[in-house]
């Protein structure tokens, strides 16, 4: 097949917006706009399914994508009120920024390199012998419209994942439902004040077994020993496996 | 036609992107927004996987990945949605509830 220069142009304008897209979803301090370069990315994502001829694929990335994921998106960002800019400059875990940028440098290599090592595997100019040879193997009708067989492997072949679709889709609108429904009565507070709590109770009751200790005279040194010599037997038995 | 190693090499770039937005961000709203984009660089290799081999399975499998996707979408914003009512402004790392 040879591609003209027509398809060459509009791959790497798509792909440019696709990938500038993705960046201003990653550093958009608001989160409106990260929705709105979200669309821009799947656009450009439906474009690079028309240029290969996916068409049902690239309307229904731009209906059910575009149309209707993001807007729910920019709904809940709107329904919270938390279209406010982030601080992005701070880092609170330190560190996590780099490591973050070196697993993406490390998951790019790895499947570049994957994809080098691969890349004549499919076309089969490097193995003659290969598992699925394009032409033979086709189940592409090109009379056909995409559409039309499509529908066809999906009602025939598929039918039993296209059935539990069908299941999936109404677990998704019952478990949202439930989620988002008002409780009677008051919630149990999530985040600090629980951990609060806890940690009140958990203090608490290291001050009572601490009072009965005091009372029994001498009990602290010969638990504290106790817990040293755990200790130690344990690293020893560590060292022991690695050994082994 | 442009050889399938272009899109490969996209969907590559895509997909560390969203791995690296879903490790830096602390909003769960931008955290879905990137696995929706790891999810469409998987799309993407589906595809020009499924038209280098002359196959439409590759195109059936995004559109379950697209099916998928959205029954995701709409679980995890009721999610986000029950617990930003519960404290408003919250990011991943307050949710350490279940750390016990």
């Amino acid at each position: 097949m040879d591609a003209s220069n027509v398809d060459y142009v509009v791959f790497f304008v798509a792909g440019a917006f696709v990938l500038l897209g993705a960046w201003g979803v990653i550093l958009s301090r608001n989160p409106v706009h990260s929705a709105l370069s979200l669309v821009g990315t799947l656009f450009s994502v439906a474009v690079l399914f028309i240029l290969q001829e996916a068409h049902f694929l690239a309307a229904v990335q731009v209906v059910v994508y575009a149309g209707a994921i993001v807007i729910l998106f920019l709904f809940v960002i709107m329904l919270l009120g938390v279209d406010r800019a982030e601080q992005l400059g701070v880092d609170p875990i330190g560190g996590q920024r780099p490591v973050a940028v070196l697993i993406g440098a490390g998951f790019i290599a790895a499947m570049l390199t994957a994809v080098i090592a691969g890349a004549d595997s499919l076309s089969g100019t490097a193995q003659p012998n290969k598992v699925a040879p394009p032409t033979a193997g086709s189940t592409v009708d090109q009379t056909a419209s995409d559409i039309e067989q499509l529908g066809n492997r999906l009602f025939t072949d598929w039918v039993f994942a296209f059935e539990l679709t069908g299941l999936l889709l109404t677990i998704a609108v019952v478990g949202a439902v439930v989620m988002v429904r008002k409780v009677k009565g008051d919630l149990a507070p999530l985040g600090e004040s629980v951990i609060d709590e806890r940690l009140a109770a958990y203090e608490a009751r290291l001050e009572e077994t601490a009072a009965e200790d005091a009372a029994d005279a001498g009990s602290h040194g010969t638990t504290d020993a106790d817990d040293e010599a755990s200790a130690d037997a344990d690293a020893d038995e560590d060292a022991a496996g690695v050994d082994a | 036609m442009i050889g399938y190693e272009f899109y490969l090499v996209l969907s590559v770039l895509l997909f560390s992107t969203g791995a690296v937005g879903l490790l830096v961000r602390r909003n769960p709203l931008v955290m879905f927004m990137c696995v929706e984009l790891m999810l469409n660089a998987v799309n993407l290799a589906f595809v020009a996987f499924g038209t280098e081999l002359g196959d439409l399975g590759g195109q059936l499998s995004v559109f379950f990945v697209l099916v998928v996707a959205a029954a995701e979408v709409v679980v995890g914003l009721a999610i986000i949605v029950a617990i930003m009512r519960r404290r408003p402004g919250a990011t991943a790392d307050d949710l350490s509830v279940l750390r016990g």
